[in-house]
């Protein structure tokens, strides 16, 4: 069904491109943003928007998108799946968006993908990490402007065998919600294959937003495991690391958190050197390959500034969001002989798109999943900074560790061997280079 | 389970029973005199405790000594229950004891859901971490395990000693018997001339303070975020309700009844954790559904 | 025919008619009447003078029930759906009630609170069966074999809840003022007398706790199409107590008020969160505290007191007050 209908669609366009009609230029580009602005998830929506209006506010003075200026309308995600549902639908049908951003949560973007197929209103999964998405569907209007949990878990993996070979045994601790499972799946299957004498000692998913580790690390203290991971955010993470490294936990186990970017400002001295960190892509606010580049550098400072702290991964996602609009739009305008594109012609440009946020240049793929660059690193101390920072850090290229198109991650991870281990090239910097 | 591991379990369970019985005492006692479920409790819990966060980072920050630790969550149990506990009563809840039940519950469910959005328009959604008063007192190993002597000895102590002072509160001073008094039988001690509204006020200030002030002491332990007083009021409503709506001693029985039963479940089986405060609930209510300590009374014809 | 009359076929007709001038009102319509079938059951409870924290666990029993269905035979038949989730929710209303029926007031209330908390529990617990927090997706169901688009799909279901839900206010109405329904009723205002004529309170109080969950079920299945996705949250606690909320905020005790009671709530809801989303809960809770303090008879009420002035002053009644009344949605 779906399938004919994306066909029907396509016949459509085609049928509209060979009128070769240009669409009337708008007053205005109207964009909705799915973001959490309340609830623990927040701490990602908030500087998300603070960005998205800092960026916006830039890119309109420097003349919008085309010559037409960009407005944005937030939806809060922490209001609830049924609220985030509604206004999507209002945003789309009665404000008559020409795009939407959504969302940070994958539950959410589970839930709109399908509804921006059936309103046919282009769609950017500009924040959430499943990886199911473009794996079990199809979708024409739907793309990811950065990389998924599979890259995330993968190159988490590569940099702790690349990083601690020897490691025996390993136990984890993952907020219990699709992330948390999903994460830890995908995490295991890769280990599994590329070291498969690794014992997994305990695995424990407790509940989502739990104010309190002190049994969890009781019992990890008592098993000692050489690394533990930990794919928890927000409260939930800062918690965990400053209970386990109060406790002792992190003199005696290597903990692994592939989120903790977002965290490592407010973790203070919290977290010792000598932990493994990324970012969820190369998202970093000392960039080894972007920290010298005058117009980053600019933005970290004034958006220190707006905001009192230093930009974490969901900012680097929506810079990324933004410069895929623009970059479509001018595409689909260059297409077009310079004339203002329909929206059928922006969504045909996406295929291939290449873009560029605050990090390394991202692409569109075939499936609509972006190909984006992952950063991780060993954390150390660094003069200036009251705060842990990342040593040692490297960055993966996403071609070669993204699941091709048409496979599934679990089963694809399920193959990789020694071969694909000695072919993952990478780029190794250290702080201060 | 060897002995090493059941020790610990039970270390986990004491400093984690300590914790919840803070808040679930003010819930039980504000329940006996006022004949009111406050769902806002769990709002005064969270506020305690971004008072307790934000003050102290910034004094700590600022330099102050970090002893000052103690005497700033005193501070903030006192404004969370003169300042919020003081005018809800006052305000609000003075004018709806005649109402229904399930009105006066909606009443506090209504200040719980405006709460939420204060605390988020004074705190933002950014979670705070204030662990001086932990990190002052360091660990003590055990077992080969190192846990914080502020979990393992004070968190208890505190509980332990907070229990004795509302006895003695309650038995030897003459505004704790006014309060039992009114809990015991409202329209007689109303007759014979104490001024329930006043005992009331009281009453709700001391609770509201005690949900504060757990708060207040949760917040070395962890992180402060939006959210952590909704699950805190159900699990204190499991204990309140396992113990008898009102038993002060029961309250800290259940509490350790709950905080044993989870922190075994996650060594013996992690899945069941969430589960337990609410199977125990179900259990006793089943079986006795005064609750454990709960006095049966005559239902009015 | 009388304004008191006349006012709610007006509202009834606003109601139908509105997707027609705004689309996207249409599933925020559905997804209040979906609530308002769920109300109802709370407001049958009340006219027993008992109040449950806990009846989002049937709401969500009925909406897993529709998913599994549809997980089960890739779709599956929205006809299946209702008759699985209604039973479902009768069934599980039957094994709980048999155990609460036992208890009154708090005690009543805190049980269900527990049951729907541990059943939460469950279902956010036990990932690689219910999907954990994030719950399982619903996709679109046939219609009595017919495989129907989105905007078909979403129009037939609105007017087929709007159907539903006077048909089931009809009834309810109906039981309400039949013998068993006035035996009920007497649960509130002296159980003990209907013990002395010889009629069991714990199996009257059971027949409208059961009934009050089917209810809760049917509203749960509509939600779960209607929404394309189940998630534990249906069975938190803090829904419930939104139940118990429009229930109050509609007019206890009024069947028509439990629907216009979800239609305001959802209206105001779906507004605040997109004009003040810093605020919407403490719009809600202010709204909640107003009713309570200034109209303990909700909404219902209000319309009642309203109607009540203007008959009294007859002749004039001609005023267009449609805008102050919110009226009866049945």
């Amino acid at each position: 069904m779906r399938r004919w209908l994306t066909l029907a669609a396509s016949a459509a366009v085609l049928l509209s491109t060979a009128t070769a009609s240009a669409a009337e230029k708008p007053d205005e580009l109207k964009i909705g943003i799915t973001a959490f602005l309340s609830g623990p998830a927040s701490v990602f929506g908030e500087p998300a928007k603070a960005a998205a209006d800092m960026m916006i506010e830039e890119m309109n003075a420097a003349g919008g998108i085309g010559g037409v200026p960009i407005r944005a309308f937030f939806v809060d995600e922490g209001a609830g799946g049924e609220a985030v549902l509604s206004e999507y639908r209002r945003l789309v049908q009665d404000v008559e968006v020409d795009a939407m951003f959504a969302s940070i949560s994958s539950g959410n973007c589970n839930k709109v993908a399908p509804l921006a197929e059936d309103l046919k209103v282009l769609n950017f999964m500009w924040d959430c990490g499943t990886q199911r998405i473009f794996e079990e569907n199809d979708y024409r209007y739907v793309f990811r402007t950065q990389g998924n949990a599979t890259p995330e878990m993968l190159s988490t993996v590569l940099y702790l065998l690349k990083t601690k070979p020897d490691f025996q045994s390993i136990a984890v601790v993952n907020q219990d919600y699709a992330w948390g499972r999903d994460s830890w799946a995908i995490f295991s299957t890769a280990l599994k294959a590329l070291k498969p004498d690794v014992e997994v000692v305990a695995e424990f998913f407790p509940k989502f937003g739990t104010p309190d580790f002190s049994t969890e690390i009781s019992r990890l203290q008592a098993m000692r495991p050489d690394v533990i991971l930990s794919t928890s955010w927000g409260g939930d993470l800062d918690t965990f690391v400053r209970q386990a490294s109060q406790r002792g936990l992190t003199n005696t186990s290597t903990l692994v958190l592939p989120l903790a970017e977002s965290s490592l400002e407010r973790l203070g001295n919290a977290l010792p050197p000598g932990h493994i960190v990324g970012g969820r892509g190369d998202h970093y606010f000392l960039h080894p390959e972007k920290k010298s580049d005058p117009e980053f550098a600019e933005f970290v400072e004034a958006f220190r500034e707006k905001t009192g702290a230093y930009p974490i991964y969901p900012v680097f996602h929506m810079s990324q969001a933004l410069n895929a609009l623009k970059a479509a739009y001018e595409k689909a305008i260059e297409a077009n002989g310079g004339e203002w594109p329909s929206h059928e012609q922006v969504v045909d440009a996406m295929q291939g798109l290449k873009f560029q946020g605050l990090g390394r240049e991202v692409q569109i793929r075939s499936d609509g999943q972006g190909i984006e660059a992952m950063l991780l690193g060993t954390t150390t101390k660094a003069d200036g900074y009251d705060f842990a920072v990342l040593d040692n850090m490297m960055l993966f290229d996403g071609g070669q560790i993204t699941t091709p198109v048409g496979e599934v991650s679990l089963e694809w991870l399920g193959t990789l061997d020694q071969d694909f281990l000695d072919g993952i090239e990478v780029e190794s910097f250290s702080h201060g280079q | 389970m060897n002995a090493q591991l059941f020790a610990l379990a039970v270390f986990d369970g004491v400093a984690y029973a300590a914790l919840v019985f803070m808040v679930a005492v003010g819930l039980t006692l504000i329940f006996g005199v006022l004949r009111i479920l406050n769902v806002a409790h769990g709002s005064f819990y969270a506020i305690g405790a971004y008072l307790t966060a934000s003050i102290g980072g910034a004094i700590f920050a600022a330099g102050y000594a970090p002893w000052l630790a103690l005497p700033l969550m005193f501070l903030a149990a006192a404004i969370v229950g003169i300042v919020l506990g003081g005018p809800i009563e006052r305000l609000l809840l003075r004018r709806i004891y005649a109402k229904e039940d399930a009105l006066q519950l909606l009443v506090t469910f209504a200040v719980f859901m405006i709460l939420e959005d204060v605390q988020r328009l004074i705190w933002g959604t950014q979670p705070y971490f204030e662990a001086t008063a932990l990190q002052q007192l360091g660990n003590i190993e055990v077992f080969g395990v190192f846990y914080t002597t502020y979990q393992l000895v004070v968190l208890p102590l505190v509980a332990i000693t907070v229990l004795i002072s509302l006895r003695l509160f309650l038995r030897k001073t003459l505004s704790g018997k006014l309060i039992l008094a009114v809990t015991e039988d409202r329209e007689t001690a109303t007759a014979i001339g104490i001024d329930a509204d006043k005992v009331y006020l009281l009453t709700f200030v001391v609770g509201a303070a005690l949900a504060g002030f757990g708060g207040a002491l949760a917040s070395a332990t962890t992180s402060v975020v939006p959210g952590m007083g909704a699950d805190m009021i159900v699990l204190s409503f499991a204990v309140v309700a396992t113990a008898g709506l009102g038993q002060i001693e029961g309250a800290a029985i259940a509490a350790l009844l709950i905080g044993l039963g989870r922190s075994f479940a996650v060594y013996l089986m992690p899945e069941l954790q969430v589960l337990i405060p609410y199977l125990i609930m179900l259990l006793v209510l089943l079986v006795r559904p005064e609750g454990l300590f709960g006095v049966v009374r005559t239902r009015k014809i | 025919m009388t304004l008191r009359i006349a006012v709610p076929i007006v509202l009834l007709a606003i109601v139908a008619l509105l997707p027609l001038v705004a689309p996207w009102s249409q599933v925020v319509l559905t997804l209040a009447l979906a609530k308002g079938l769920a109300v109802l059951g709370i407001v049958l409870l009340l006219h027993a003078g008992q109040v449950s924290f806990g009846h989002a666990l049937f709401f969500a029993v009925a909406a897993y029930s529709a998913a599994f269905l549809g997980e089960a035979f890739a779709g599956g038949e929205l006809v299946m759906m209702i008759v699985l989730g209604l039973g479902a929710s009768l069934f599980f209303g039957l094994m709980v009630g048999l155990f609460v029926v036992r208890y009154r007031h708090i005690f009543f209330g805190m049980l269900n609170l527990a049951f729907s908390m541990i059943f939460y529990s469950i279902l956010e617990k036990f990932y690689h069966v219910t999907g954990g927090a994030d719950g399982m997706q619903v996709a679109r169901p046939t219609v009595v074999g017919i495989e129907m688009e989105r905007a078909g799909f979403e129009t037939l279901l609105f007017y087929g809840s709007l159907v539903l839900c006077v048909a089931v206010a009809f009834c309810i109405h109906r039981f309400l003022s039949s013998p068993i329904g006035n035996m009920f009723k007497t649960i509130k205002t002296n159980e003990t007398r209907l013990e002395y004529l010889g009629i069991s309170a714990r199996r009257t109080l059971l027949v409208g706790y059961v009934v009050s969950a089917g209810l809760c079920g049917l509203g749960g299945v509509l939600m779960a199409v209607a929404q394309g996705i189940v998630t534990p949250e249906y069975a938190w606690w803090i829904r419930s107590g939104e139940l118990v909320f429009i229930a109050i905020l509609g007019g206890a005790g009024s069947v028509a008020g439990a629907f216009v009671g979800a239609i305001i709530y959802e209206a105001v809801r779906v507004n605040a969160a997109a004009f003040a989303a810093d605020v919407w809960q403490m719009v809600l809770g202010f709204f909640l505290l107003a009713i309570i303090l200034f109209a303990s008879r909700g909404l219902v009420g209000l319309y009642e007191r309203l109607m009540d002035r203007l008959e009294s002053k007859k002749p004039q009644a001609k005023e267009p007050q449609e805008k102050r009344v919110p009226g009866a949605a049945e």
